[in-house]
């Protein structure tokens, strides 16, 4: 099991940049995200971790030694693929056993150990079948044997529950999420499913365009999004965001949105110009008091709670509250926003404002 | 009922879709037919008139095909008895087996230069294929265009500088040089036949042998070959079928070391008449080859071996 240090990664794919100067350090058995929309460089960063693609400058360390330049073959980690990979032409026994004969291992130890794998993910009752005519489900299960039978420095995985149907996806991500706790194996997990990296995570990297946006826990990251990109990726529904103008020092607590005062977490620095007003759904209260207000323009019922979603001064607002609380559509309503949970952030850049509430998680941003 | 009805047809149906079917393939097979009905004949049979669609079957004509034989007195034929059942049907007509004829080494050039460079073309153009279909080549749409260039004219357009090169390299009525030659006009067809079976092959498989510890070589000659039967079988079969069946180079090429069967055929014609059995028998032997490999590679071609290993 190993440390991975990425340091000043980048890669260039002729005039594309499909990933540019990211640095980051997975720590000894963490089950790690890398998050984003397609396109963003998570599946590359994770192929130049395993070797598939060399990078174009920067460093890999895996277990302290750099690999960056050297074939896959020789980095000892598993690969776990999106479209599962698996040898066609192989039954599900050699399949699992291929990465052994590499290794010249002697036959009855390679029986043994298939064996042991097959047991603990369930699957010696299909251990002579060939693997065309396997379900999505254990077709995952053969790939994740291949990968944990030779006890890898670290398990890299390229969406694996992608090309499963909804209801499987559940069951394999509690699956890998019991498998990982067990081994206590290094894993970097790619995907573009918030849902998912929330749920399994101990750490997420979130990027966007090649660049790392934000890298921490999930709650962190959820709590205290250090860009707007982030804010809006993660969540749902998103981030509300309330545009406004204004002049900030620092140690303010409020903010002024349409004539009306807003608490804010105690500012770290000042700014001057064009803000976003940032506050997750939960956050928002509808509270006759409250001097801000909006109109519901509509609501969704979603058993325990509801989304209503009211036009305000600054644009749209959607409010995650009870299903029991009455909202009718063309009401207008006071909107209450948790301070102590709300984020600044600059409109043009979209960084994150830096505050009490966000303090020390920007500064590994 | 539509026109692609998914209904069970009717017997009836059955009945007529079975004799059209049946009826289309005696047509076509006809001449194929004829040509092994006619190898068994006596000569008088085969050129009797009407044709004779039953008569007596005999060896004659392979016998002829496969020997040279001169006339004998009846004293000579009296005090040599036919010790063979070869040397009697030639005794039956006043003759003794001399010796072989040429048909057999002419044969076996059609094998060694036929598969040769069907092996050749195959060989070069799997690992063409696959640089073309897995690397980042400057220029490989260009190259690609290029090899294709080559098949744009026929092959015989460019007889006279290829005949002229041959004679100034020593290359004339070589086996390597009509292996050579079979291999440069197959090799186009071959490259990009095989690309196209190549990039059918997810690269995830060689990545994951990569990961598993294998090197590059080890993972394309393990995962990716296995995965390119179908692609190589069907390739290797159009290969063949060009250089067994060639025919003008090898009349312009070849003269006798390393002439192949089809120029040889016809002559056989001008051997002591016109012995249309064993014309026959030669035409006869000559497609036992092609029809073997293909059927034995028939079932490469309809296996999906690939089927529902990667979803998509």
């Amino acid at each position: 099991m190993a440390e991975i240090v990425i340091h000043n990664l980048r890669k260039d794919f002729g005039d594309f940049t499909a990933v540019r100067s990211s640095s980051f350090k997975i720590a000894d058995g963490e089950f790690f995200m890398l998050l984003g929309p397609s396109g963003c460089g998570k599946t590359t960063t994770l192929r130049m971790i395993a070797g598939l693609e060399l990078p174009t400058s920067g460093e890999i360390f895996i277990d302290g030694e750099e690999v960056g330049q050297k074939p896959a073959s020789q980095r000892d980690i598993a690969f776990v693929f999106q479209m599962f990979a698996l040898y066609p032409h192989m039954n599900v026994r050699k399949n699992i056993s291929y990465p052994l004969v590499s290794q010249g291992m002697p036959r009855a130890e390679i029986r043994e150990k298939v064996a042991e794998v097959a047991r603990i993910l369930g699957i010696e009752s299909i251990i002579d079948r060939p693997v065309g005519g396997l379900s999505g489900g254990d077709r995952q299960r053969v790939a994740l044997g291949r990968a944990i039978v030779r006890n890898p420095k670290c398990f890299l995985m390229d969406e694996p529950l992608g090309a499963l149907d909804a209801e499987f996806r559940e069951r394999m991500a509690e699956e890998l999420r019991a498998l990982h706790d067990r081994m206590g194996a290094t894993t970097v997990y790619v995907t573009h499913d918030q849902l998912e990296a929330m749920q399994m995570g101990d750490k997420i990297v979130v990027m966007n365009h090649g660049a790392i946006e934000q890298f921490g826990t999930p709650r962190d990251i959820y709590d205290k999004p250090a860009t707007m990109f982030v804010a809006d990726f993660i969540g749902s529904p998103s981030m509300n965001f309330l545009k406004f103008h204004g002049s900030l020092e620092a140690g303010a607590t409020e903010v002024r949105l349409h004539h009306q005062t807003l608490g804010v977490p105690v500012l770290r620095e000042p700014f001057d110009g064009d803000m976003v007003y940032g506050v997750r759904p939960e956050h928002v209260r509808l509270s006759d008091a409250a001097g801000y207000r909006g109109e519901v323009i509509a609501t969704e019922y979603l058993g325990t709670t509801q989304i209503v979603t009211l036009k305000s001064p600054n644009g749209e607002v959607k409010a995650r509250i009870a299903s029991d609380q009455v909202a009718r559509v063309g009401e207008t309503v006071g909107l209450d926003f948790n301070s102590a949970t709300v984020t600044l952030f600059d409109d043009q850049s979209g960084r994150a404002i830096r505050s009490d509430l966000n303090e020390g998680i920007l500064a590994h941003g | 009922m539509s026109s692609f009805s998914v209904t069970e047809p009717s017997d009836r149906q059955k009945w007529i879709a079975g004799i059209l079917v049946v009826g289309y393939a005696l047509i076509t097979l006809m001449p194929l037919i004829w040509i092994l009905a006619t190898g068994f004949k006596s000569s008088p049979d085969a050129i009797a008139y009407p044709p004779k669609v039953l008569f007596e079957p005999t060896l004659e004509g392979y016998v002829n095909l496969f020997t040279t034989q001169t006339r004998q007195t009846p004293e000579y034929l009296e005090a040599n008895p036919p010790t063979t059942w070869y040397e009697e049907i030639v005794h039956d007509k006043g003759m003794v087996i001399a010796g072989p004829s040429r048909f057999g080494g002419r044969f076996l050039n059609s094998v060694i230069i036929g598969f040769g460079s069907t092996f050749l073309s195959v060989f070069l153009g799997t690992l063409a294929a696959y640089a073309f279909s897995r690397y980042r080549i400057p220029l490989k749409d260009d190259l690609m265009f290029f090899i294709l260039s080559t098949r744009m004219m026929p092959p015989i357009a460019v007889a006279i500088p290829i005949f002229l090169m041959f004679r100034s390299l020593g290359l004339s009525d070589t086996h390597a040089g009509m292996i050579l030659l079979y291999t440069a006009v197959n090799l186009s067809l071959s490259v990009w036949l095989l690309k196209g079976f190549m990039d059918e092959i997810p690269r995830e498989y060689e990545e994951a042998a990569l990961i598993d510890g294998y090197t590059r070589f080890q993972a394309f000659c393990k995962v990716v070959l296995p995965q390119a039967t179908m692609g190589i079988a069907a390739t290797a079969i159009f290969c063949l079928i060009f250089a067994w069946n060639e025919y003008a180079f090898a009349v312009l090429l070849t003269s006798g070391n390393a002439q192949t069967a089809p120029p040889f055929i016809p002559t056989i014609i001008g051997v002591g008449g016109q012995d249309w059995p064993a014309v026959a028998a030669g035409a006869t032997i000559f497609l036992l080859p092609v029809m073997v490999f293909t059927i034995l590679l028939r079932k490469h071609l309809l296996r999906g071996i690939t089927f529902g290993a990667v979803r998509k």
